[in-house]
């Protein structure tokens, strides 16, 4: 009797203390995002007349589908990427010293303490025509003329991958370090191979963070507009700047605000696919 | 067999120093040591899982130094169980005979085999976390048992179950082991775990063997100060050697009077200081002029047996436990008595070490 009053007083502060939060989130998220979908639903610039033309516009161009589809196709690109170069990162991290998952950390987090903009352009210089790829390659005499690097999707995946690497290897970090190591041990006592140790217990039990991991990378490389557009210049064209162009160049803020929300609805779509995933892996987490 | 093993640490310290157990086929040894003992670094030497720096591993006639843990046959119980939590108790099972490339039907089989054998054949598709503790670690004995290992390693196997359970499952698993006649070596810092589940004992302190027997010798005839001290419980009395020699020693105790013990660790010069260890239940109250006086201090009735502490003559304490057989005297506080060892063989003196 006596602790009933008591934890419900805890969760009504619960709610009163997330409400400036809530409140926020109303006037500078939902609001706007509703003003989008009503600036949307207008078929001329002036958004005077009502419809769908906005959406029919786009779903019936194939130039604006093809954007669509090749920023998907990046995001899927630059997760994988990430999760094959981010995954032994996190598993070395499980098994050396304290002093070198300091290093491992740091190596891991100092992207993060750069600008984006710093970044992108540090790519530019290795990428470039006269970068240090070419000239290297070229001072060794492995290739004559310098290879196209820039400007191309290889070139934006490599870059992406690397600006958006802690979001992968941090919670793959974290899903890693609560396997507990006696299960390699015991596996290993069964007489299986590191492989079948690999895929049959490490594998299955850090799917949460590989789930979660993919799922950050996703978004963030697929809406990074900044490094999109430096790496793959004017011939690679992707939603997010084709995005800007409608609303800042050509000032059609109803296409504009159309794309967004064709935009949002495919990246939810991608995203609640991997939480389905996740809520399906999230058995294995326990125990 | 263990021959000659030494393992250092990197920084140079020493975990385990010239370890020698030659152990019999279908054998229980038990390895019993306080923690830090480096016990559970020899179990992961034979395992595999280290390589020690001396010495060799010898299972059955092969020398398997060289081999990796997955090649060695050897099943381990871990103090956690470590069950894998994704797989199902009968895939858990299972897991070994799949990585020896075993058909799914025969695997199967051999699976509810071992599930009957500890009596869990319900708990086949059940996920480890839905079981008791004691279900877990009949989970993780048939996983160990299921590759057929020469050799099956417990490592602290009761440690996580209470105490109503851990005698059940001791039980069972003495009676796995007469079933499968498997050598058997458990881990523990639990004396009476060791004593009662291993046909022998090896005590180990600071990476030392401190001795190697029967439950019986162990506890009856220690080697060692060690020994004597820290499997049961035993009063430390010093005491200077009046004569000795190989089979009984006359010492005169601090605590006064003059007493004959049995000299454990080897011979003893005569004047030479020793420590004599007399266990409670080997003390006896006497009524003559033999035996060391003192004082009664606390008197601790616990169930079947009642501890005495008596305070001596040299200002130490000493424990004597009395069976609680008919009327058993009652002693008052501050009451004076003089006590005794029963027999010569139940002290054990031993070289004092300064």
């Amino acid at each position: 009797m006596g602790t009933a009053p008591a934890s419900r007083d805890v969760t009504s502060y619960g709610m009163g203390l997330a409400a400036p939060l809530a409140l926020f989130f109303l006037v500078f998220f939902v609001a706007p995002l509703l003003q989008l979908l009503w600036l949307s639903l207008h078929n001329d610039t002036a958004a005077l007349h009502w419809g769908l033309g906005q959406y029919l516009h786009f779903l019936t161009d194939p130039f604006s589908l093809s954007v669509l589809g090749s920023t998907l196709l990046l995001g899927a690109e630059v997760t994988l990427v990430c999760l094959v170069l981010g995954f032994p990162i996190a598993w070395l991290y499980q098994r050396v010293g304290p002093r070198l998952q300091t290093i491992i950390i740091l190596i891991v987090l100092l992207p993060l303490l750069t600008s984006v903009v710093v970044r992108t352009f540090a790519w530019i210089v290795i990428l470039g025509r006269q970068g240090i790829i070419n000239a290297t390659l070229q001072s060794l005499g492995i290739i004559d003329t310098p290879l196209k690097l820039l400007y191309t999707q290889f070139g934006v995946v490599i870059a992406l991958a690397q600006v958006q690497m802690p979001l992968m290897t941090l919670p793959l970090i974290t899903a890693l370090g609560r396997i507990d190591p006696n299960l390699d041990d015991a596996s290993c006592s069964l007489g299986a191979g590191s492989w079948r140790t690999f895929f049959r217990i490490v594998l299955p039990l850090s799917l949460p963070g590989v789930i979660a991991g993919c799922t950050l990378t996703y978004a963030a490389a697929i809406t990074a507009f900044i490094t999109q557009s430096l790496i793959g210049g004017g011939q690679m064209l992707f939603m997010p700047m084709y995005l800007y162009q409608q609303a800042s160049t050509l000032q059609n803020w109803p296409f504009a605000s159309a794309i967004s929300i064709i935009f949002l609805l495919a990246v939810l779509a991608v995203v609640s696919v991997f939480t389905t995933l996740g809520r399906m892996s999230r058995g294995y987490g326990g125990a | 067999m263990v021959d000659a093993v030494t393992h250092r640490y990197p920084s140079g310290a020493l975990a385990v120093e010239n370890i020698n157990l030659d152990i019999k086929g279908g054998e229980i040894i038990a390895l019993l040591g306080p923690s830090g003992c480096g016990k559970t670094t020899l179990l992961r030497i034979i395992a595999g899982f280290i390589a020690q720096s001396q010495g060799r591993i010898i299972i059955g006639d092969d020398i398997v130094d060289a081999l990796p843990p997955n090649r060695r046959a050897v099943g381990i119980v871990f103090q956690n169980y470590a069950l894998f939590p994704h797989l199902t108790v009968t895939e858990n099972v299972a897991y070994g005979l799949a990585a020896r490339g075993i058909d799914k039907a025969t695997r199967q089989r051999e699976a509810q085999r071992l599930l009957e054998l500890v009596q869990l054949p319900s708990m086949a598709e059940r996920l480890p976390r839905q079981l008791s503790g004691g279900q877990q670690q009949r989970v993780a004995l048939a996983r160990a048992l299921a590759i057929k290992p020469s050799i099956l390693l417990l490592d602290e196997p009761f440690a996580a179950l209470d105490k109503n359970l851990r005698l059940d499952m001791q039980i069972e698993v003495k009676r796995l082991q007469r079933v499968s006649g498997i050598t058997t070596l458990i881990v523990t810092h639990d004396q009476e775990e060791a004593l009662s589940m291993a046909d022998r004992v090896a005590v180990l302190s600071h990476g030392k063997l401190e001795q190697f027997g029967s439950p019986s010798d162990v506890y009856d005839r220690p080697q060692t100060l060690f020994v004597n001290t820290f499997v049961g419980s035993s009063n430390r009395m010093p005491g200077v050697v009046v004569s000795a020699d190989r089979t009984a020693a006359k010492v005169r105790l601090d605590a006064g009077a003059e007493i004959v013990a049995r000299p454990a660790g080897g011979a003893l010069s005569e004047g030479g200081r020793v420590t004599v260890c007399i266990r409670p239940e080997h003390l006896q109250f006497v009524g003559d002029e033999t035996g060391f006086a003192g004082v009664v201090g606390m008197s601790l009735p616990l169930g079947a047996t009642v501890v005495h502490e008596v305070t001596t003559a040299d200002g130490s304490g000493v424990k004597i436990s009395q069976a609680r057989i008919g009327e058993t005297r009652a002693l008052e506080n501050g009451a004076a008595v003089r006590l005794a060892p029963l027999a010569p063989s139940l002290a054990n003196a031993f070289p004092a070490t300064l």
